[in-house]
């Protein structure tokens, strides 16, 4: 064959991209690899393969990570961490220096990454590794502003970080940056298929001035993570990878007092509206399911089309399909490169294998040896089928159709992931309307997989929580300044010996209030509230499960209230707050009844007051309009969390509920609220307040009982969105262990006292609410 | 076929997607060695050679055929086992075409006249239709039209259906481009909504730009227009050709073309009967990036005869 042929033929040809700097690194090292500890390499041990998933060759060996070297690589990061910590500004230049030298070994990072992953070397050099860079440079615009922007904040200390197969280094990117400007030192894994571009970066560290101890790699199969996620002297886990892996972890570090940031899978829509423009929205579809064969957690992998179009839609889409170029991913000429493992290339088999749907793989040569699977078209599913709701991790697309936006909603949100959504439309309107409706972290409209630093990422439900990117992402990575103390279990009082005479003849019997009702508790118990003295001042329900779906249920009814205005709840709020003044005195009365003190009153005036900030807040949470460096913008909007149940502390009988009902409503969620356990009568008095104060039904339901009995039933709940836990009892544990069952986002105290005499808004608004990013490119 | 205005009035084009998507083009493929040799001769064979300036001579149109009909030095031909190859056309203003169809005799290459009003397309219509007959009969194998961009900016799509068929009546066995002046249509869905009825009126190819507006052929538009013709194939089985005109001077533009018709359209487009540059410069550029590939070393421009 020569020109005279390819001449005729106009075929493409091989384009290969040299591998051979790459390789020569790999030698420069042996061909083997330590772990990077403290600034050095350990000697290789404990040795396994990584391969290149294109050719099934071994590219280097890499060490199985020991406990003993766990060890001394947290021992390494913890004695970095106090001068790291020290210089935001220096933290600035070191970052700034990372960002360069990515920058100028792109093509380093970029052929290594190809080789240890499979994915096209188009998208590592176009896309992973200039995005790697961008992070380090936003994030070093971070340490620089830190000590001046974020005075309140410190760093959390160490962090351990597990990072995933599919973008090795740009996960790591989105570990390290944040982690380190904002003070920590990292002990990070890398995946064990993909460990390369890790060392390569630790290698080229050092000329980037990172001082010994800060950034430590170990590499290994799972058994490593699990090292990290138990060691007790790591502050943070940040995880990246599957919801499975994530549930886990959750649970390893239930109670451990260890900040999380979890990045799960995702079975994100894929919307398109009869309005859209097909062959751009079809282009768009191209880099949602085939983009890193599809192994990208956000991917944009079911396909939901208005019906009218459908039909028209995958005939053009199979063409499309048939067009995609499958094969060695170093030729520059690719579209679809290997899956990183034969036993990823074994599980999408199996999953596409036994789906009921019609299965379209697309006409194109696959290569015969090495880790490859064809694009791939699933139509005919309904919403029930495997395939729609579970994620594949490969280049599989479930296609199904809707009739109206609000099918389409629905469609999109029926799914236990929260991850990304894409719609497209030219029509404005319905573009954002849909666009808040869906439950995903990220949504782009008429765009897809759009990344940046500026913009946070990261999922609702059992995508994970926490953001990673922008000032949002930074919450994970800091804590508020200052130490609080430990708390002590708060015991109601005691019944008396002998007596036990009522404090009013006439019984007032506070029952739970669900639903904007006050009802029975279901199983028929009360319990007798003594004030300090011995005097009976009441009885209070013993709330059970059942209550708690019941309040569940009561909340779901209420969704309307998520929908509000900010101005309408700030109204309701204020509105609140007067009603509580108006009986300010009777709720003194009753706490210094139950606390035998004589702090009443001012709790009174600072829940009136502290229902006023709250208020004050309802209105001007605001998100913001990031600068993300594409013609268009991607707004940061603060959506409610949902539903919120809340265990309040025992030592603050009406404080305490205020300010968390208070908070959640104001950012427009839901909240079920279990009382003070010891002093339950001030919040089962305020029913009559919430009542009087134009809160519709639902939207907060107080129960009354033991916060240990209800605590795993509670977190437990898979359709609750969140749990805060502020009680005396040691419950923070048991809420974060069973919270994993839907990964609902947590915030427990871990034993510490909370001061309820502050508003803390800088703590209860992220908590209230979700960053959720919208990408709206435009222009015309 | 018929004009089909609830059709043009659903078209869409989504700029910031077009966008994203043309500008990843470049670097989703990449053609090596031999096959970019391959290439690159077959640009030259889709190439309309072009010169439309007031200070046009005989002299210069002759000079311009000459190239035309051997447009790559012979030994680098040979060091390619090739056979000659000429440009797919050599496009002049009507003045020029009985010079240019002389000194074209017996090489097959047609010639390209533009016409009616060139570039504004602003003179009187009847003028207009007959300087189309005035070229067809002067010996114009294709014609290149303007049409009226006032109707596109105005939806007047009546009217530049109508004037498209009189073009094309009056082009009778003649070739005709439309030439959308895209750089003047304001949007890409104009682009697309004009693209699709000069197509329904008869145009064999749609054009760009005339080379005169200040923005010519992008890559954006290149992709809304023949995401235009494979709809139009589509709809009723006939190929319309295309031609991207201004602004592509370089080599690996045109392979970046290329690989856009392949993928797009498929390799049917990639002959000169369905695919055209409307380009001066860009053949200097491939004679030397030829060059290159024969003996392994850069070349420079007085290397090459110029056209």
């Amino acid at each position: 064959m020569n020109v005279r042929d390819f001449f005729e033929t106009m075929d493409y040809g091989p384009a290969p991209e040299d591998a051979s700097e790459a390789l020569a690194w790999i030698d420069s090292h042996g061909g083997k690899f330590g772990l990077f500890i403290d600034g050095d390499w350990t000697k290789p041990n404990k040795l396994f393969p990584t391969k290149n998933p294109a050719t099934g060759k071994a590219l280097a060996k890499v060490s199985q990570a020991t406990k003993p070297q766990i060890n001394t690589a947290v021992k390494a990061a913890r004695a970095a961490q106090g001068s790291w910590a020290k210089d935001s500004k220096h933290r600035a230049r070191v970052l700034y220096a990372l960002a360069r030298l990515i920058q100028k070994q792109s093509r380093l990072f970029a052929v290594l990454e190809t080789l240890d992953n499979g994915k096209p070397i188009r998208e590592s050099r176009d896309i992973d590794i200039p995005l790697v860079a961008r992070h380090f440079y936003y994030h070093a615009g971070l340490a620089q502003l830190m000590d001046q922007e974020l005075p309140d904040r410190e760093a959390l200390g160490v962090c351990g970080q597990i990072v995933p197969w599919n973008f090795p280094l740009l996960m790591l990117a989105w570990k390290i940056a944040p982690a380190l400007a904002m003070g920590n030192t990292v002990v990070l894994k890398p995946a064990e298929y993909t460990s390369l571009t890790a060392l390569l970066f630790a290698d080229l560290s050092r000329q980037a001035g990172v001082p010994p101890g800060v950034l430590n790699i170990v590499t290994g199969d799972g058994a490593v993570g699990e090292l990290i996620t138990a060691h007790p002297e790591i502050d943070k886990i940040a995880f990246t990878g599957s919801t499975e892996v994530g549930r886990i972890i959750r649970r390893a570090t239930a109670g451990s007092g260890k900040s999380l940031t979890l990045e799960l899978g995702g079975k994100s829509p894929y919307i398109v509206f009869d309005d859209a423009d097909m062959d751009s929205a079809l282009e768009g579809l191209v880099d949602a399911i085939w983009f890193n064969q599809g192994q990208v957690c956000c991917a944009g992998s079911r396909l939901l089309l208005q019906e009218g179009i459908a039909e028209d839609f995958i005939r053009h889409l199979k063409a499309r399909m048939d067009k995609l170029r499958i094969g060695d991913p170093l030729d520059k000429c690719i579209d679809v490169g290997a899956v990183v493992d034969p036993i990823q290339l074994k599980t999408i088999r199996k999953l596409v294998d036994s789906s009921a749907g019609e299965v379209y793989h697309a006409a194109t040569e696959v290569p015969k040896k090495g880790c490859f699977y064809p694009p791939t078209l699933i139509t005919g599913l309904t919403t029930s089928d495997k395939l729609m709701q579970e994620e594949v991790f490969g280049p599989v697309l479930a296609s199904t159709t809707f009739r109206t936006p609000g099918e389409a909603v629905e469609l999109a949100n029926n799914t236990r992931y929260g991850l990304a959504a894409t719609l497209w439309t030219e029509n404005v309107n319905l573009a954002l309307d849909i666009a808040p409706k869906l439950a995903a972290g990220v949504v782009w409209v008429n765009a897809t997989n759009l990344f940046d630093a500026a913009a946070g990422f990261g999922g609702v439900r059992e995508s994970g929580f926490g953001r990673e990117g922008g000032w949002e992402g930074l919450l994970g990575y800091t804590r508020a300044k200052g130490n609080a103390r430990s708390i002590e279990l708060l015991k109601p009082n005691e019944a008396p010996v002998s007596g036990g005479e009522p404090v009013d003849q006439i019984d007032r019997t506070a029952k739970l209030y669900v639903g904007g009702k006050q009802s029975r508790p279901d199983g028929g118990y009360s319990r007798a509230i003594w004030s300090r003295r011995g005097q009976l001042l009441g009885h209070v329900g013993v709330a059970n499960r059942k209550d708690v779906r019941n309040a569940v249920e009561a909340m779901n009814a209420a969704d309307g209230w998520s929908k509000t205005t900010g101005h309408l709840r700030a109204q309701i709020l204020y509105y609140l707050g007067e009603n509580l003044s108006a009986r300010a005195d009777e709720f003194a009365a009753r706490i210094d009844s139950m606390t035998g003190k004589r702090g009443g009153g001012a709790e009174v005036e600072a829940s009136v007051d502290r229902l006023f900030t709250w208020a004050a807040w309802a209105d001007k949470h605001d998100g913001r309009a990031k600068g993300v460096p594409i013609r268009g913008i991607a707004l940061a909007m603060n959506e409610p969390v949902g539903k919120i149940a809340a265990f309040a502390p025992d030592d603050s009988a009406l404080l305490g509920p205020v300010s968390l009902i208070g908070s959640a409503l104001a950012m427009g969620n839901r909240i079920t609220l279990v009382a003070s356990e010891p002093y339950p009568l001030a919040a089962t008095d305020l029913y009559q307040v919430l009542e009087t104060s134009d809160i519709p039904g639902g939207v907060v339901n107080i129960l009354t009982g033991s916060h240990t009995e209800l605590a795993p039933q509670i977190a437990g709940h898979m359709d609750v969105d969140a749990v805060w836990g502020f009680s005396s009892s040691d419950l923070s544990a048991v809420i974060e262990r069973e919270a994993a069952g839907n990964l609902k986002r947590t915030w427990v105290n871990n034993g510490k006292s909370h001061d309820w005499t502050k508003a803390a808004s800088q703590a209860f608004l992220p908590a209230a609410t979700e960053v959720k990013t919208i990408w709206v490119p435009y222009g015309e | 076929m018929e004009l089909d205005l609830d059709l043009i009035r659903a078209l869409q084009a989504n700029t910031s997607a077009i966008e994203r998507r043309a500008a990843t083009l470049p670097g989703r493929r990449s053609v090596k060695k031999e096959f970019q040799a391959a290439w690159l001769l077959r640009a030259v064979t889709m190439i309309d050679l072009t010169t439309l300036s007031g200070d046009d001579t005989k002299g210069r149109v002759r000079r311009l055929c000459a190239k035309a009909a051997n447009p790559i030095r012979p030994e680098i031909l040979k060091a390619m086992d090739m056979s000659p190859v000429t440009v797919g056309a050599v496009c002049v203003y009507h003045d020029m075409i009985e010079t240019a169809v002389q000194a074209l005799q017996g090489t097959g290459i047609p010639v390209a006249a533009v016409s009616t009003g060139f570039p504004a397309g602003l003179s009187p219509f009847k003028l207009r239709v007959a300087e189309i007959s005035e070229s067809v009969k002067a010996g114009a194998g294709e014609i290149d039209i303007v049409i009226s961009r006032r109707h596109v900016l105005t939806g007047n799509w009546q009217a530049l259906y109508d004037e498209m068929r009189t073009f094309r009546e009056a082009c009778g066995e003649a070739h005709v481009k439309a030439i959308l002046a895209t750089g003047e249509l304001g949007t890409l869905r104009n682009v697309a909504r004009a693209s699709w009825v000069c197509m329904m009126a008869g145009a064999d190819f749609i054009k760009t730009s005339t080379g005169k507006e200040s923005v010519n052929a992008t890559l954006p538009v290149s992709l809304v227009m023949t995401r235009a013709i494979r709809a139009y194939h589509e709809t009723t089985g006939y190929r319309v050709g295309y031609k991207p005109a201004g602004g592509i001077s370089k080599a690996k533009d045109a392979v970046t073309y290329l690989t856009l018709i392949k993928d797009e359209l498929g390799d049917r487009w990639l002959n000169p009967d369905l695919f055209r540059f409307g380009a001066s410069s860009l053949m200097g550029d491939i004679e030397r990036q030829l060059e290159h590939f024969a003996t392994g070393r850069y070349s420079a421009a007085y290397r090459h005869a110029i056209g």
